[in-house]
């Protein structure tokens, strides 16, 4: 990892600030955040509640404007929202007058060159959608309303939403954080599955240190608020990783390594 | 269970009914009230069976006025609810003349309606017009302005523009605020319509009123009244309707799947 060159840089923040207004009270979210990600690759970010993690993807996202430093993509400097982003926000948010399916369709209809194409070739869309909600588990469900499915289907839905239009980056916030372990864990395996085959760039923040060293190639940990980045760990487990893998010798090593930075943050 | 449910929802209130008539009915007669003070519910049916056809033929004459009024108001209320909502610049501009608007007592304008368009139905589709405007216009405008932030960054993630977080967003959720001001507004709207009347009308409900009044057949009154209560329920129920069917979603219930 330690071979990075510029070319290979696809996302970077340079020393993003960013401060949010509250009755008239300045509050930092995040402080002098730096890093870069490669064009592909797997970035989990963890941090203790409240550091400014959802912060830092919506700089990303171009939802909110850090104060000092600045975010960019390929190159191009992020001043507001950009087409080639998939965000799954930490609640799911779907559209409530909407059913599943035309919550997972929303960002064909929005974003180009599908949202020309969109009305000719639903059918086509259609199917693309029933595939990856089939592949988070949740076929059958496409005529519901989000109230009538649980919590942790709406996530799954959320996901597909943010994966539909095939973004070159992903910003999920914890996706998984409403699901049980066992839907957890094979949902771990569906995303390392469609991330190794389309490629698109991760940033994925989480609490469970589990499924970032499942995940991530490289793992960011946070300071508490204001967010600062205080580690970086790059996962050399070899891919695809099976669930058998976190039993081995190497993960859980870096398991307990950022287990231990963690700690440190927290002052225990 | 569907049995059970209708009976016990519609039981209470047909029992109330029922009982209120009855009391009526048995107090104007052991109190030997006179008609043209109060005519008993009887008395009130056979002046309804009597008068049948001029009580037709006026009573259609308000439910068209108020309809005219009312189709007016929801294309205007809808629209300047939604330019409102859309730009702060209209909001500001125009809330202060709204509400000053608003708190005119309409049946003060039928006067000025009637110089301008004399006696008949153009002030009255007016009437209805101007009083049920208001409350469509801060429905959906209220329906734009509580719309979630969270929703909104949904779409400006994905690059949307003003315009398309409008129509994909602001608008379907600002539907049931529109829809529940349908209710309120259509029976404001008849409201107004009977008010012209019995001032500056030649036909109509409540200009048939007036006329009984003034020639004391009282049962008539009355039952113009009733006409009136049942008409304005009848509108109200309608547009309750619609709205449940409509607007499912917002209630979270099996509404959508009838
Ligand atoms: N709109 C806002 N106005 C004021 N303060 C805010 C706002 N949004 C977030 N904050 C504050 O900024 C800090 C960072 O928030 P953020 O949502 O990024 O945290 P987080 O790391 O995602 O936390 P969690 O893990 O609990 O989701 C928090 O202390 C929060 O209270
Ligand atoms: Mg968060």
């Amino acid at each position: 990892m330690s071979n990075l060159t510029a070319e290979e840089t696809f996302v970077r923040l340079d020393n993003v600030t960013l401060e949010y207004q509250h009755e008239g009270q300045a509050v930092r979210a995040v402080e002098d955040v730096s890093l870069t990600v490669r064009r592909g690759e797997f970035v989990v970010v963890a941090g203790p509640s409240g550091c400014g993690k959802t912060t830092l993807l919506k700089v990303l996202a171009g939802l909110v404007v850090p104060g000092n430093g600045s975010a960019s993509v390929g190159n191009v400097q992020v001043r507001g929202p950009q087409k080639n982003v998939g965000m799954a926000f930490q609640n799911p948010i779907l559209l409530p007058w909407r059913k599943v399916m035309d919550n997972v369709l929303l960002p064909l209809e929005v974003v180009a060159p599908h949202k020309g194409r969109f009305r000719r070739h639903r059918s086509e869309y259609v199917a693309q959608a029933r595939e990856l909600l089939a592949s988070v588990g949740l076929e059958g469900f496409d005529d519901r309303h989000p109230w009538q499915i649980s919590g942790g289907q709406q996530q799954r839905a959320s996901l597909c939403r943010a994966l539909i239009h095939n973004p070159e980056i992903l910003l999920l916030d914890e996706p998984f954080g409403a699901l049980d372990a066992f839907t957890r864990e094979e949902l771990w395996q569906v995303l390392q599955a469609l991330w190794m085959q389309r490629r698109f760039t991760v940033l994925l923040v989480t609490h469970d240190l589990r499924e970032a060293v499942f995940l991530a190639d490289t793992v960011y940990v946070m300071s508490t608020r204001p967010g600062r980045i205080v580690s970086r760990t790059a996962v050399d487990v070899p891919r695809p990783r099976t669930l058998e893998d976190t039993f081995s010798a190497q993960f859980t090593e870096t398991y307990h390594e950022i287990r231990r930075q963690i700690g440190e943050v927290l002052g225990r | 269970m569907k049995r059970t449910s209708l009976l016990t929802e519609w039981l209470p209130p047909l029992v109330v009914i029922v009982s209120a008539f009855a009391i009526w009915e048995a107090g104007v007669a052991l109190l030997r009230v006179p008609e043209f003070i109060l005519p008993g519910p009887s008395a009130v049916w056979v002046a309804l069976v009597k008068w049948r056809e001029a009580i037709w033929f006026n009573a259609s004459q308000t439910l068209y006025t108020t309809l005219v009024g009312f189709a007016m108001a929801l294309a205007g209320g809808m629209g300047l609810g939604l330019a409102i909502g859309y730009s702060t610049l209209v909001y500001r501009a125009l809330y202060p003349l709204l509400v000053a608007f608003n708190s005119v007592p309409k049946a003060a304008i039928v006067p000025v309606l009637v110089i301008w368009f004399g006696i008949g139905t153009v002030p009255a589709i007016l009437t209805a017009f101007l009083i049920s405007f208001f409350p469509i216009v801060v429905n959906v405008a209220t329906g734009l302005a509580t719309m979630e932030p969270e929703l909104q960054d949904v779409l400006r993630s994905l690059g949307a523009s003003k315009r398309e977080i409008f129509m994909k967003v602001g608008i379907p959720r600002s539907l049931p605020y529109f829809f529940a001001s349908l209710k309120v507004s259509v029976t404001l709207a008849f409201v107004g319509a009977v008010i012209s009347e019995t001032v500056a009308a030649n036909k109509g409900i409540g200009y048939l009123m007036i006329a009984a009044s003034s020639r004391f057949e009282v049962p008539l009154v009355f039952a113009g009244l009733i006409v009136v209560a049942a008409m304005g329920v009848a509108l109200f129920a309608f547009f309750a309707v619609i709205e449940h069917r409509l607007t499912g979603w917002a209630y979270r219930g099996p509404a959508l799947t009838v």
